[in-house]
Order: structure tokens, then sequence, then C-alpha cells
């Protein structure tokens, strides 16, 4: 069912990608500051937009799944917490490259944004071992799911706090397309819905890889348990007639 | 609430019975200061500096309580006994919390006087209301993520790394808004007023975690 | 049929652990006021069965109605109801007996002095004030019958409830969870000619499967020696 559409989607995906990264180095002028370094950005910020919907939607989806109790939820929860975590390495990665470049260090603790995501790196970076360190799948499900809610409504609240510990703030790249020039705010739109699409198309592709693989376990068990019966039932009398009370 | 009064009741006299939990963590506290004595080689702090080195021992310390609070339910059985009462679930997350706020203000007890005399460079007293008012904001805040993490981490296989390293990044907004309204009560210039940015940012973070606590707990206690 | 009236009914209930079941497809009725014993080998599925009734965990698959309220829907109905002896005692090690079962008192809104009555009656009440970890098995265990009967349930689930006891210890506590209380139980045990005789239904589980189930008066030892083959 995930593998419908599959392919169409990951070649628009792959159009667009290629078609921002294109624009941000032949079409987006150079920064005068900067220099061409500062196209690391056309990376970087996407990635961590895309990044954080991705968390805020896996929370999302595991309120979903305590509520309706379908455990399919947690699983696309699951998949989504862990691509943007993923993800999340690029950008540390990317806006360190970019901190180094702009400011001169690896690391700068004077930009909220990155600082931010670095805690929520941090916090969902348990996720995995937290689930994993709980045998029962149904109870793995439930806490995991708990633990997505309650991430995704701290990724917002640690923002706040982060940027709030910033006596001077740096200029904020990290805003509305409004304050870029044409070039650069178009050129960053593109390249933010192909990062978008990268996701989206990731996702895809996992929960259809998943899927598959718990169907065919499904049927393999299955299978085994047509070919070696449980053993036949044994009756006194045929169950659910009540006996007599002495 | 009867039932989170009976639930309190039985926490408080555990640890009473115990003392596993809050001497611990208290003397965690007082080495924790002189550890940073040495390490950061200094005899006299003062504004954020003294601010930053309270708080992370006691955030610290708090978590060596959140590894505890769960324990006995867990060891025991105690948390299928409160399971087969006909009681709202909620009562052991709002019993719990209380325990944990209980555990750190004891703790507090000793370690901010202790702070005062081993590391603080001004007087602590013409701040002291106010320091109280910040304490007891966090406190409330460390109590509920503490157990929100603790029931979380209580179920797992490696509970007592998972417990702080779940807690540590949940705590870092608390942390922030806690030394940023210390910081202006330990300056060595003389104490300035309570940043009112801050507590309403501890005041936020402590609503929307008891938020989350409420909504959440049921999920991770029943079956 | 007696189903409307029956104190539990289960149909196809099933409980995964995994992609185990521990429990699976089990079918019983029982009427208000009988007893239930639940055999099969370690295992089988008999502790899980009694934690599912007693709405400490919720079924999978099927329908379990307990008291008339289905589960795990009206679980908060029944709570109150049933008395609950499980492998464990539900205890604090470090609080003596009193302090226990007046803990449990208020947590279920029982009068105190019941706590009181109560200990007189299984005979501990001289050891009351020791901390649990300090009493042998057996009188730890009869504190386990007290705090089991101290809400005054209509429903007993009991998980070998005489495994460590004495026969003095048994005497004292039959007239709380014995057949003589008229109430519905459910017993697990691993003596099955015991447990024929004790009570009116028998449920014998294997595998989480129920492979035997009826009357107890209808069991014969080849049932029980397939059983537990």
């Amino acid at each position: 069912m995930y593998g419908r559409g599959l392919r169409p989607l990951a070649i628009v995906t792959l159009v667009v990608l290629i078609g921002g990264l294109a624009m941000a180095f032949f079409y987006a002028p150079v920064d005068a500051d900067q220099g061409v370094i500062q196209k690391i950005f056309y990376i970087h910020v996407p990635m961590a937009i895309v990044a954080l919907c991705g968390f805020v939607a896996g929370g999302v989806m595991g309120a979903a799944h305590l509520s309706s109790g379908d455990r399919r939820w947690d699983l696309r929860s699951y998949v989504a917490i862990h691509l943007s975590l993923i993800m999340g390495v690029g950008v540390l990665v990317t806006g360190s490259i970019w901190a180094r470049a702009a400011w001169g260090h690896w690391w700068v603790w004077q930009e909220p944004t990155l600082v931010s995501f670095l805690v929520v790196f941090l916090l969902y970076a348990t996720y995995q071992p937290l689930r994993f360190s709980i045998e029962d799948p149904h109870r793995q499900a439930r806490y995991a799911s708990a633990f997505a809610i309650i991430a995704g409504a701290f990724v917002p609240l640690n923002f706040v706090a982060v940027r709030l510990a910033q006596p001077l703030t740096h200029p904020r790249v990290l805003s509305s397309t409004g304050n870029l020039p044409g070039e650069f705010g178009v050129t960053f739109l593109v390249c933010l819905a192909g990062v978008a699409l990268l996701f989206a198309t990731l996702w895809k592709y996992e929960m259809a890889s998943k899927h598959a693989a718990e169907q065919l376990r499904a049927l393999r068990s299955r299978l085994a348990e047509a070919e070696a019966p449980g053993p036949p039932p044994r009756r006194a009398v045929p169950a659910g007639v009540g006996g007599p009370v002495s | 609430m009867r039932a989170a009064s009976a639930l309190l009741r039985k926490d408080i006299l555990l640890e009473l019975r115990s003392r596993e939990s809050v001497p611990a963590m208290a003397l965690f506290a007082l080495t924790a200061f002189v550890i940073f004595h040495f390490g950061l080689d200094r005899s006299s702090l003062a504004g954020s500096l003294a601010a930053g080195v309270l708080w992370v021992t006691l955030l610290l310390a708090g978590v060596l309580g959140i590894n505890r609070l769960f324990v006995a339910e867990r060891e025991q059985g105690g948390l299928d006994g409160f399971l087969l009462a006909p009681v709202d679930r909620v009562a052991l997350l709002v019993a719990k919390a209380l325990a944990l706020l209980a555990f750190l203000a004891a703790v507090e007890l000793v370690a901010v006087p202790a702070f005062a005399l081993l590391l603080l460079g001004p007087p602590v007293w013409p701040a002291l209301p106010q320091l109280i008012a910040v304490l007891v904001l966090a406190d409330v805040g460390i109590a509920v993520v503490g157990t929100l993490v603790s029931a979380l981490s209580v179920q797992t296989a490696a509970r007592d790394l998972i417990g702080p390293l779940i807690s540590l990044p949940l705590m870092i907004p608390l942390l922030i808004a806690a030394t940023g309204a210390t910081t202006p009560l330990l300056l060595a210039g003389g104490a300035a007023p309570l940043p009112l940015r801050w507590m309403a940012i501890l005041g936020l973070y402590d609503a929307v975690f008891a938020l989350l606590a409420y909504a959440v707990f049921d999920f991770l206690v029943e079956d | 049929m007696a189903d409307e009236a029956a104190a539990i009914q289960l149909d196809g209930v099933g409980r995964a652990y995994g992609e185990r079941f521990a429990l699976r497809d089990v079918s019983v009725s029982v009427p208000s006021g009988a007893t239930l014993g639940v055999l099969g080998p370690n295992g089988a599925g008999k502790s899980t069965l009694l934690a599912l009734l007693a709405t400490l965990v919720r079924p999978h698959t099927g329908v379990a109605r307990i008291l008339g309220h289905p589960l795990p829907r009206e679980g908060w109905a029944v709570r109150g109801r049933i008395g609950f002896i499980g492998h464990e005692p539900l205890l604090y090690r470090q609080l003596s007996g009193r302090e226990n079962l007046r803990y449990h008192a208020r947590l279920h809104g029982v009068e105190l002095r019941r706590v009181e009555a109560l200990l007189e009656r299984v005979g501990i009440a001289v050891r009351a004030d020791e901390p649990v970890r300090t009493l042998a098995r057996g009188m730890a265990h009869r504190l386990e019958v007290c705090r089991a009967v101290l809400h005054e349930p209509e429903l007993l689930l009991l998980d070998e409830p005489l495994a460590h006891l004495d026969p003095a210890a048994v005497e004292a506590v039959e007239p709380l969870i014995g057949r003589s209380t008229r109430l519905t139980r459910v017993v697990t045990g691993h003596d099955p000619t015991a447990a024929v005789a004790d009570c009116d239904l028998v449920l014998g589980l294997r595998d989480g499967r129920a492979v035997l189930s009826g009357p107890a008066g209808d069991v014969t030892p080849a049932h029980l020696g397939a059983l537990y083959r």
C-alpha cells in the first residue's frame, strides 16, 4: 500500500532536489560576506526545518496511536522520528561547516537554532535505545508513542528557551522568506520543497519495506501454524456450560 | 484525592524507613560542590557562574532521585497493588511528583546552605525569598519531568542509564530559565531584582509538562 | 443459559506477547458463587489468565466480561470488587504488616479498624508491626490474604493461595478465601486432585489454549495425565 506512487514521488523528488541545488549554485547570487560557503545554507536550513517538522509529526502520530490503539501509527511515528534523527546528523554537520566558514569556529553557541537543535538531537538519540530495551511489543509501542508526544511538545518549548538565553542575537537567518531578496527566497523555497519531498519519499520507502517485511513474517508464521497445529482440545464436556454448584 | 494522599504517605514512610534517596542526593550535592571547587579552581563564585554551579548540581542530584522513584513499585509489586484499586491512575502521578518534590526540598535544605558556605561569594540572605521562589518553581518542573521519565524508564532493561539520558535534555530549558532567574540574585555587587521573564518561562515549562504528564501517564501505567 | 448471571464470561479471549500467545482463544463461563480451578503445566498461561481477570492486563482478542462488565472498557467498575493474590506478595518489604494493610485500606476507602479485625482473625496481630522482610514466608502470605480481602471483594482470584501455609495457617485463612465464603473464586494450583476436589469447574490450559473444560466431577485421571504430559 505504501509502495504505490513511490516511483513517481521519487522521480519528482529527484527533479526538485537537483533543480534546487542547481539554482543554489548557479542562479542565486553569491553572498557578499560569507562567500560561496554560504550556499550550504540552502541545504542546512531546509534539512533543519524538515527534521523538526518530522519530530513534531512523529509526536502527532504517537498521539494517534495512543488514542486509537492502532499500532500502525506507532510504526509511522517510529519511521518519521528515525528519519528526522538521521537528517538531524546532517543538520549538525552542515551547521558546523557553515559556522566554521562564517564565524571561524567549528561550533558556535551564539546561533540559537543550532544549539537548540543539538539539545533536541540529544533527546531523540535516546528514542531507539528506549524502544529496544522494552521487550513486549505492545508496551514498547505505547512507551515509544508517549516519548514521541513528550519530545514533540518539547521541541518548540526548547527553541523558545534557547532563543531567550541569547543576549545578543546573531543575524537570524532562519527568518521568514520575506526578508530574503528575490533570488535567495525562490532558491530557498525550491530547496525546502526538495528536502521535504526527500523526507516524504524516504518515509514512504521505509514504510513500504517494513510493511512488506511484516506481511512476510505474518505469512511465515501462519504457514508454520498450518503445518504443525496445536494440541486438539480435549473436553470433559463442551466448554461454556456451567457446572453444578455443590 | 484520597488515593494520592495515601500513596504519598506510603512513599514518605518508605523513604523515612529506608533512607535510600534523600541522603544520597544530599551527599551527592555536597560532593559535587567540592568537585566544582577543584575542577574550576575557584573558591568564590558569583553571578552566572554561581547560578550555573548551583543548578547543575541540583539537577544532577534530582536525576539520582528520579532513578529511584518507581523502584519500590517495580520490585515489590506495588504497582499491581495500586492498579487493583478503584482509583484514578493520575493519583499515582500526583503522589510521585509530590514525593519527588518533597525529596528535592529536603535536599535543598542541606544543599543551598552548603553552597552558600562553600562556594558562594556574595551573601545569600538579601535575596533569599526570591531564591526560594525560583527553587519552588523549578522544583515543580523537575518533579513533573522526573516522574514522567521515571515512569517511562522503569520498565526498560537499562533503566539506570536511560533515565538520566532522557531527563537531562528535557530539563535544559528549565536549567536555562532557573539560572537566568538566579543569576541576578547572586551578583557580586549586590542582588538585583528577580527577572520575571524567566519566572514566566519556568511557569510555562511546568504547565506544559504537567499537561503532557496528565495526558500520557495512563498509557505508561496500564497494560 | 446461565450466561447473563455469570460472574465471569470469557469468549475467545487471547493475549499476545510479541509473536507468542500467552493465552489463545480461551472461553469459559463461571456462574456466581462457583469455584473454577485452573490447571496446567508451567508456562501454560494460568498466571496471565488470572492477571487478565484481575484487570491488570487487557485482553488483545475476544470478549471478557467480569461481574457483568466488559473489559477493558469498564475495568474501573469492577476493580474494587476483586480480590487478587498473585505469585509475589504485593507488600512493601520495608514497611510493617500493619502499615501495608493501612495503606491498602486508605487506597480502597476501607475503615482502618477492619485492618485490626483481619490481623486478629489470621493470627498475626502480634507481629504486625515488624517489617515484612523479617517475616517468614508463611506469615507474609497470611498478610497477603488479609490484603486481598480487605475491601470485601465479590470475586476472588487466587494464584496458588495455599502454597506456603502450614495447616494452622490454612485453617486460619480458609474462612477468608476458601469455599465457605460462597464467593465466586478462580484458583490455580499444581495439585490437580486437590483442585478437582475443591472446585466446581475445571479449566485446563496448555500453551495458552484451553484443552480441558467442564465440571470438576467429569474430569478423569486420564484427562489430567494428558494435560500434564
